[in-house]
């Protein structure tokens, strides 16, 4: 074999003498990129990490900056007032703890606070019940061909943008529970303590109740889908024990699956109760926007998330920039409240996983 | 008159129990499915009876018009929170599944508080992270409502979901084949690449697919950052940016009515966008379930299940 490019009486350069020379530059790079590989993966892996951490802290340093001012003059005042009124536009600027404010500006978020409660709650108390029957029906009694069809339209609940929910809401669901569902309820609610808000009038489908119900078929997908995961991983021993000792379907469930995944559901309950609560949208459309605590469970009311959207226009407008720093204070509450409901179903799962003697329904 | 044992429920009181416990099961699947249904039927019905196929290729304009910037913008929006989030995501997954070291006493993986902040950040209420954008960013940077503190706060609500389906994707991945890349001399990196995120693949995508349908039905943090407008800008910051949520929010109850016909017409598109992905996505998983299966007689070591009962996944798909 002749040496290519070499001169007789020369030896030819070997390959392996000029790589180690002088290799081009690709081939350093990619030299570089080989060695350095491992230190590329963990170092960016670090630092991805590491941001959500970041943004969380940044976040809640933010808001808690630009609420402060309005902390200090709003006081506890905006935790049990029901007042909340801008001041006047036009009028003299007051100054309170060196806090510039409009005149006559106050800020309670009493009915706003009840509002958000309220309707989480009745999406709860709505959806709780539904999400774990419907689970069962998926899981231990549909057979596979309908109910992984189901399964799927539940998946397909759960990706709706809350846009459109909000708009079935305000356009179809709301009117027609508004003439044909609650007249039914609210004529044969007695005159009793708490059956009492459910008395009429009934008004048009923009309220309290709507927004529930709407906010609950927005976490039953959440609620379902975690809840017929957990039944698929009870395993199938001790149910067929209790079924052989003559333990009729609704005893099996009831004191061999249920206790067995309570914790789970817990969690996946306390799960779509952050949902419910940081839900903005929908309510805006659906929930009437009154800043005021409705006189029965069909009224208008609003809740921190909607307000915190509804009120920023309206914030614009006043020059002292109080009303936005008031928006702020709003914003934190509602983090605070969302970071404790996550943490709080964090304590319970781990709580009762170490209690729980998972079978056997005590 | 004979009478089986074993024929069911012995006493009146347990047979009524358990027909009443079916019954109820059943009424509550019902209860579920009939909204579920009605909605998506109402959308149809809405959008269908004015639906014209030019409101996908014409500007919206003052007497209507149609969608087709703010069919690019969301567009757009999910190609950037699908480059933003997508690539953090991704890479914090891989760290909590494959990087971060094993916490010494219970064996879990690490990355406590890391884990528990991202899984906190997944419950955040998307309208305080907007408000956050929009005290930071377009107010505090000066960028004006525009694309770039749009993408950045989307980006932000679905990273951490996109991390969590990343790590489930990846615990999956059998453990002999990372031995298998170590024993035939594969350094770290490449062996991550070419063997582990390989086979990890289709469950990341999926992951991804669906971070980005939460992305593209997400309104109230983007009226905070991207503002709106009828056309698309041609710059990332100093310029209010169009997209479709917005529509369906303003729109319906405009004083014109075909500014209602928009609303619905944009109300369809994302529900048909958000129906492709999640098509898209079940076409991956089904896919990927038939390969595994062929694959089921090769090894597979599996982690040791943990006792007790099991937990939930607490980062979820959200709006």
């Amino acid at each position: 074999m002749t040496a290519v490019g070499g001169v007789a009486g020369r030896l030819p350069a070997t390959p392996q003498a000029e790589s180690i020379g002088k290799p081009p530059l690709p081939k350093r790079a990619a030299a570089f990129f080989r060695n350095n590989e491992e230190h590329a993966w963990r170092w960016s892996a670090r630092v991805a990490v590491v941001l959500p951490l970041a943004a969380l802290v940044f976040a809640v340093t933010v808001l808690a900056l630009k609420a402060w001012p309005a902390i200090r003059v709003n006081g506890w005042y905006f935790l049990y007032g029901r007042n909340w009124t801008e001041g006047s536009g036009y009028g003299a600027v007051v100054h309170t703890d060196g806090v510039a404010h409009p005149m006559g500006s106050q800020y309670g978020a009493l009915a706003i606070l009840w509002g958000t409660l309220a309707s989480s709650l009745i999406a709860i108390v709505i959806a709780l019940p539904l999400s774990i029957g419907a689970a069962f029906a998926l899981t231990e009694r549909l057979p596979g061909w309908i109910s992984r069809p189901l399964g799927l339209a539940i998946e397909i609940l759960a990706g709706i943008p809350s846009v459109v929910i909000g708009l079935w809401g305000i356009l179809t669901f709301g009117p027609w529970l508004a003439h044909n569902v609650y007249p039914i309820i609210a004529d044969h609610a007695p005159n009793v303590p708490v059956l009492r808000y459910f008395r009429n009038p009934v008004g048009g489908g923009e309220g309290l109740l709507s927004a529930g119900i709407v906010l609950s078929l927005m976490i039953v997908p959440i609620i379902t889908s975690t809840t017929r995961d957990l039944f698929l991983q009870v395993p199938p021993l001790p149910k067929e024990g209790a079924s052989a000792l003559g333990m009729t379907d609704w005893e099996v469930a009831n004191k061999v699956t249920l206790p067995w995944v309570r914790s789970g559901i817990i969690g996946a309950t306390v799960l779509g109760l952050g949902r419910a609560l940081g839900e903005t949208i929908a309510i805006v459309m659906i929930g009437g926007a009154a800043l005021r605590i409705p006189i029965n469970i069909y009224q208008p009311f609003t809740t921190v998330a909607a307000t915190i959207l509804t009120q920023l226009d309206g914030a614009f407008t006043d020059g002292t920039g109080f009303a936005v720093a008031t928006l702020a204070e709003l914003a934190l509450v509602l983090a605070v409240i969302s970071v404790g409901v996550n943490l709080a179903a964090r304590v319970i799962i781990t709580r009762t996983n170490r209690i729980g003697a998972p079978v056997g329904g005590a | 008159m004979t009478t089986t044992l074993a024929a069911g429920p012995s006493t009146r009181r347990r047979r009524i129990s358990t027909i009443t416990w079916r019954v109820l099961t059943y009424v509550a699947l019902a209860l579920i499915m009939a909204p579920a249904a009605w909605l998506l039927i109402s959308v149809l019905a809405h959008a269908v009876p004015h639906w014209q196929w030019n409101v996908l290729w014409t500007t919206l304009t003052p007497s209507g018009g149609g969608l087709r910037d703010q069919i690019l913008g969301t567009l757009i929006l999910m190609l950037g929170v699908f480059i933003v989030a997508g690539s953090i995501g991704v890479l914090a997954g891989i760290h909590l599944a494959e990087l971060a070291r094993p916490r010494k006493r219970s064996g879990k993986a690490s990355g406590g508080p890391l884990r528990t902040a991202s899984d906190i950040l997944a419950g955040f209420p998307s309208i305080v992270l907007g408000y956050v954008g929009y005290t930071a960013l377009v107010v505090g940077l000066h960028w004006g409502f525009s694309l770039l503190p749009a993408v950045i706060i989307l980006s932000i609500m679905v990273i951490p979901y996109i991390a969590k389906t990343t790590e489930t994707a990846l615990r999956q991945v059998p453990t002999g084949y990372r031995e298998g890349a170590e024993a035939l001399g594969m350094s770290m990196g490449y062996g991550l690449r070419k063997v582990v995120l390989k086979s990890a693949l289709p469950g990341i995508v999926t992951g991804l697919l669906l971070a980005l349908a939460i992305a593209c039905g997400e309104t109230a943090p983007l009226i905070y950052t991207a503002g709106f407008s009828p056309t698309l800008p041609h710059s990332l910051t100093h310029a209010q940016f169009p997209y479709l949520t917005y529509v369906v929010f303003q729109y319906y109850n405009a004083p014109e009515t075909q500014y209602h016909y928009l609303a619905f017409d944009a109300a369809l598109i994302l529900v048909v966008i958000v129906l492709l992905l999640l098509v898209a996505s079940r076409i991956i998983v089904s896919r990927t379930q038939r390969h595994s299966e062929s694959a089921r007689g090769t090894l597979r070591q599996r982690r040791p299940r943990p006792a007790g009962p099991p937990e939930p996944d607490l980062t979820l798909p959200r709006r």
